[in-house]
């Protein structure tokens, strides 16, 4: 059911309302092991890549530090850099909107892309557009969005959704694109050719062919940004593919909706986040092409520019003054990467454009905890604290997870989490009913042998969602008073 | 009230517990990775370049003329676009060895995708990260002409070379004659899409030449 709840608060599209709840989407993605093989290569190839790069920099702990304050300087003055940035932007010759919720940006963008009179527009990945569900917008009044960055590209051919924030189409493996692209790239656009075979390069060509069609003749371009930087009006989008320059270039209307926590307060704090975005996103010393453009630049590029500045539930984040700290978040994915959870679940467990640990914390803030799934989230952590060591610009996850938690557990009290949660407190009140369980977890240690463990005794549907490590064979009571020859009964 | 009205209220009954001032922070903290000189500057920068699997040819300012011909032929380029404000040497040394359009004929060429390459001059190296910035000056053209032809061969000068990326910044800052557009390449067009292995070229350049311009001293 879709929260009704008035004010700032994001609201729940249909999709994920549709969406089963984290245990429930996570259960099913631990069955589908291709995505697991899949997931597991990617994010182990990815955080062995990242490691080594961020190594070569010895004042990283500097870098993070810096990338934080440059954040939380605009974060806590956001009213002021926000008029900045508009001020500075329209004296560039773009036109600035306002957009307090997805609806209000989706009007603004499909009452542009009409008064040009197209039926198509070009998008480079974004996932603010995604957050709003622009393509569905755009499909419902009969404009096209083709999404031009090959995973996105895979993901839209698929009619599927993304599961990772970097890497969209990680849950596909080769054969399966390949036999998306035979299927259906002939039925919007050019045909990928008869003779495609499964590997990556052949793939790319075609994707490159069928998009380059696009790219030529599209006359509107869709784009979110990276930063924003208020001093000098420059927006800043970081790719890999060079389908984010074609977006940027070839049309002759470029339209970017950019949420209002992307702006940096001056050109200098491009530096660190320079430093850090790609070094914590693909592992790379920097990705192969970043654009920067003020706007609209005579006689290069798009020659009207409009920049719609979303809200859409930012705002009550930042009245939160733990959780503020989570609008800090340059979406470079590293906390994915490094985490348990979402190395065995896949990101479409999380219902959201948002997975993984920023997604747990981010999601519920954004949209509250009324529903089933946005009360589920910040249980989806084993709270390691691997994603807070990973987070470029320092988010606490991890505290973050915990101050969720305790909301969802007031404010509800009825929920699964919250009984397997009294069930613990009760079992762990009682040293004797701690040693019953103990004990009655340590027996099914040694009935399962190394097989992991999806359930313990007395913890029930808490631990449903995650695998625990395979169970001793004696609790460390039983261990104790065998060691010191005390019975402990 | 209107939606800009409503928004900026919003952010700021959310930060009615700041009692700070904007930019009371003092100045902005940068964070140098220190070279330890110049010759080891340019040294890095020739490597990270080539380690994106870009390639890198030293010469000296007499050789740059042979430079971008020998890497138009060796990459069979038959029409190659210029920029208007690029060194004539340069242009002449491309006429010899394919066809050359200049940057107001070659939109209709681009349009059609039929250019197989492109010469430019640039504005900043980064040695750090192996990049190389273009701010789209006479030299260096639109956007678009470094974009869509196969090739790109690329002309850069030891002094424009620095060593991280605080550097570039600063000297790429905005000036009083306005924002320049900037394009920041670091290796050819790469994706890791399908299965995380790497592909280069969905889109751009899939080959990158990069022409390292040292004095005769250095
Ligand atoms: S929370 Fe930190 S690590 Fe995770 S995506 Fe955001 S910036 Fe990256």
């Amino acid at each position: 059911m879709s929260t009704t709840t008035p004010g700032p608060l994001q609201q729940t599209s249909a999709t994920f309302v549709g969406m089963p709840t984290f245990p429930q989407a996570a259960r099913a993605a631990l069955a589908n092991t291709q995505q697991r093989k899949n997931l597991r290569h990617a994010t182990h190839t990815i955080r062995g890549k990242r490691e080594r790069v961020v190594a070569e920099v010895p004042e990283w702990e500097a870098l993070r530090v810096a990338g934080a304050e440059a954040k939380d300087e605009a974060l806590t003055h956001l009213g002021d850099y926000l008029e900045q940035l508009e001020a500075s932007l329209t004296s560039n010759g773009a036109t600035v909107h306002w957009a307090r919720d997805a609806q209000e940006a989706n009007r603004i963008v499909l009452d542009i892309v009409r008064s040009k009179e197209v039926d198509e527009v070009v998008k480079v990945k974004s996932m603010v557009t995604q957050e709003i569900e622009l393509n569905e917008a755009l499909e419902a009044a009969g404009i096209h969005a083709w999404e031009t960055d090959l995973a996105e590209l895979i993901v839209q051919l698929g009619h599927d959704r993304p599961s990772h924030i970097l890497v969209p189409a990680i849950h596909r493996n080769r054969s399966e694109i390949r036999e998306i692209f035979l299927r259906e790239m002939g039925t919007v656009g050019r045909p990928a050719p008869d003779d495609l075979t499964d590997d990556p390069a052949r793939l790319a060509e075609a994707a490159r062919l069928h998009l380059r069609e696009k790219f030529l003749r599209a006359k509107v371009g869709v784009s979110g940004a990276n930063f924003a930087v208020a001093d000098t009006g420059t927006l800043v989008v970081v790719e890999s593919e060079g389908n984010g320059r074609m977006c940027l270039t070839l049309p002759e209307t470029l339209i970017s909706v950019v949420g209002i926590e992307k702006v940096i307060p001056s050109w200098e704090d491009l530096a660190p986040m320079l430093q850090l975005l790609p070094r914590s996103s693909t592992g790379e010393r920097m990705n192969p092409y970043t654009t920067m453009w003020t706007g609209v630049h005579e006689g290069d590029g798009p020659q009207e520019v409009h920049v719609v500045l979303l809200d859409n539930g930012r705002s009550h984040v930042l009245a939160d003054r733990v959780g503020r700290q989570a609008l800090r978040c340059i979406r470079c994915s590293a906390c994915l990467n490094v985490c348990p959870v979402y190395e065995r679940t896949g990101g479409h467990a999380y219902g959201s454009v948002y997975p993984g640990p920023i997604g747990a914390v981010l999601n519920p803030q954004l949209r509250g905890t009324a529903s089933t799934i946005d009360k589920s989230l910040p249980y989806a952590s084993s709270l390691c604290g691997a994603c807070f060591d990973a987070c470029p610009v320092r988010i606490n996850i991890p505290e973050l997870l915990v101050e969720l938690r305790g909301q969802v557990v007031e404010q509800e009290g009825r929920t699964a989490e919250s009984a397997a949660m009294r069930a613990a407190a009760w079992v762990l009140s009682d040293p004797k009913r701690l040693a019953g369980a103990q004990k009655a977890a340590a027996t099914a240690g040694r009935v399962v042998g190394t097989r992991t463990v999806r359930s313990v005794p007395g913890l029930g549907a808490w631990t449903n969602a995650r695998d625990l490590p395979t169970l001793p064979t004696e609790s460390f009571r039983q261990w104790w008073a065998r060691e010191r020859g005390e019975d402990d009964r | 009230m209107s939606a800009r009205d409503e928004i900026l209220a919003r952010v700021r009954g959310a930060t009615s517990d700041i009692d700070t001032t904007p930019d009371d922070r003092g100045p902005v903290v940068v964070v140098d990775e220190t070279s330890p000189g110049e010759a080891e500057t340019l040294e890095l920068f020739a490597e990270n370049v080539a380690d994106y699997r870009a390639q890198v040819v030293r010469v000296g300012p007499s050789g740059v003329a042979a430079a971008v011909a020998g890497a138009l032929s060796d990459h069979g380029c038959r029409t190659v676009v210029v920029p208007s404000g690029l060194d004539p040497s340069w242009r002449a040394a491309a006429e010899g060895v394919a066809r050359v359009l200049s940057d107001d004929e070659a939109t209709t060429h681009l349009a059609r995708d039929d250019v197989d390459a492109v010469v430019t001059a640039s504005a900043v190296g980064v040695a750090t990260t192996g990049t190389i910035v273009l701010d789209h000056r006479p030299d260096q053209g639109r956007r678009e002409l470094t974009l869509v032809p196969d090739t790109h061969v690329c002309v850069i000068r030891a002094d424009q070379v620095v060593h991280d990326v605080p550097e570039s910044v600063a000297r790429l800052r905005p000036g009083p004659e306005g924002a320049r557009p900037l394009t920041w390449i670091s290796g050819p067009s790469a994706t890791s899409d399908i299965e995380l292995e790497r592909v280069e070229g969905v889109h751009g350049p899939r080959t990158l030449v990069v022409v390292l311009v040292e004095s005769a001293n250095g």
